[in-house]
């Protein structure tokens, strides 16, 4: 199947599909390894979240591609090219404060964007967004207080959090840039236009930011390329891992 | 000629597999029923996403329907599934379960940094307790601890 031959709408869910499971996937990867069981079963909870999204929009885009696609296909048998997750999404766990870093700032972008896209032109893309909104504000919720936890907390987990945080600044500002997959889409009128939403989402950073003790955030040269298929080196060791057992054995059964 | 009623009836056995004091009509996560001679159509709302019970609901639904006829399973996911759906039964049976029922209602909750909610110790009832994570056992509860009588317990969030 060509993947990339899609019309906007279905390129557009495929990336909304890619950032939620590829992010999924990365926090499923804390399972056991967490600092603290509470904190180990956040992170899961958040992770079922996003993978159950990711369901919702591959089960959506799947019907474009023909009676015989599933979103197992979209998943497991897409190649690192035509996978359109945001670069931020697919950064390596790193210790505690690079993962709450990564996931405060994707939370605080995915609350504005799916507050957007519940009043897209498309109805069950509209259903979809409402869903996940709620849940969204609670992974909204959790990570900004970590970031208020870390940055106001002691000398060393400001210093660690402040540095997660400026290192992964440059990938968050992809959020903003228009792909040709987002243009397409805002011009079907579906997706919000995604550099109107810099504002509302540098306000909200940098009002925790503030609460935190932490520097407020600076603009830089955003570190592009996810959206349109070009990723970093990180990316095919989190599609080898995911995909593997699929691709092993690619009539398994749930 | 079956009744709605009685399938209705039917779904009243039907515990939700990670809480099972409460049926999924007590969940509210049942919105309708339709039949048409021995063909059944049962529309439901996910509570979460990605809540891994929603496939196991789904197939005691149908099995509980199976002796009425032909079942097929509608996933409806507007208005969204709200903790407000939940009966005034169910919050009790919660309760009783040692689970804080969501307090007050949802519809305001979709804001971000929202305040946390004052719950009520579902054991010793002091309003006196402190949230231990926005997460628990489930994605559909939050733990708390009681500051009187020192358990910990889980919380029914709101959604
Ligand atoms: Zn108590």
């Amino acid at each position: 199947m060509k993947w990339d031959t899609c019309d906007p709408k279905t390129a557009y869910l495929l990336h909304l599909g890619d950032d939620a499971l590829i992010l999924g996937q990365r926090l499923a990867a804390w399972c056991g390894h967490g600092p603290i069981l509470e904190q180990d079963i956040a992170l899961t909870n958040i992770s079922l979240d996003l993978i159950g999204l990711a369901r919702q929009y591959y089960q959506y885009a799947a019907l474009e591609f023909g009676p015989d696609c599933t979103e197992d296909d979209l998943a497991y048998f897409r190649e690192s090219r035509s996978f359109m997750n945001h670069l931020l999404t697919e950064q390596p766990n790193g210790h505690w404060g690079d993962t709450l870093a990564r996931q405060f700032y994707f939370d605080t972008f995915h609350f504005f964007q799916l507050e957007a896209l519940s009043q897209s032109a498309d109805e069950r893309l509209r259903h979809i967004a409402a869903k996940a909104l709620k849940e969204t504000s609670y992974h909204a919720q959790f990570s900004a207080e970590w970031i208020v936890r870390l940055g106001d907390g002691t000398k060393e987990s400001h210093d660690k959090i402040q540095a997660s945080l400026t290192h992964l600044a440059p990938f968050a500002l992809e959020f903003f840039v228009p792909s040709a997959v987002d243009q397409a889409a805002y011009n079907a009128g579906i997706a919000p236009d995604v550099a109107s939403l810099q504002e509302t989402w540098i306000n909200k950073v940098n009002s925790i930011f503030s609460l935190a003790t932490l520097d407020p955030f600076t603009l830089s040269f955003p570190k592009k390329g996810g959206k349109s298929g070009i990723h970093s080196e990180h990316h095919g060791y989190v599609l080898a891992e995911m995909q593997s057992l699929a691709r092993t054995y690619p009539d398994a059964k749930w | 000629m079956v009744k709605t009623q009685e399938l209705w009836d039917a779904l009243a056995s039907v515990m939700d597999p990670e809480v099972p004091v409460l049926s999924v009509l007590d969940l509210g996560v049942i919105r309708a029923i339709r039949h048409e001679s021995n063909r059944i159509e049962v529309d439901i709302s996910p509570t979460y996403t990605g809540c891994p019970a929603m496939d196991v609901i789904s197939s005691q639904v149908r099995e509980a329907l199976l002796s009425f006829g032909d079942v097929n399973i509608v996933t409806v996911l507007d208005p969204p599934w709200t903790t407000d759906w939940i009966s005034a039964e169910g919050r009790n049976k919660l309760e009783a379960y040692g689970i804080a029922p969501p307090v007050g209602r949802a519809h305001d909750k979709r804001s971000l940094w929202a305040p946390v909610p004052s719950v009520r110790c579902p054991r010793c009832k002091s309003a006196s307790t402190k949230l231990i994570s926005h997460f628990g056992s489930t994605a559909c509860k939050a733990l708390y601890q009681c500051l009187d009588c020192q358990e910990p317990f889980d919380y029914f969030k709101c959604l």
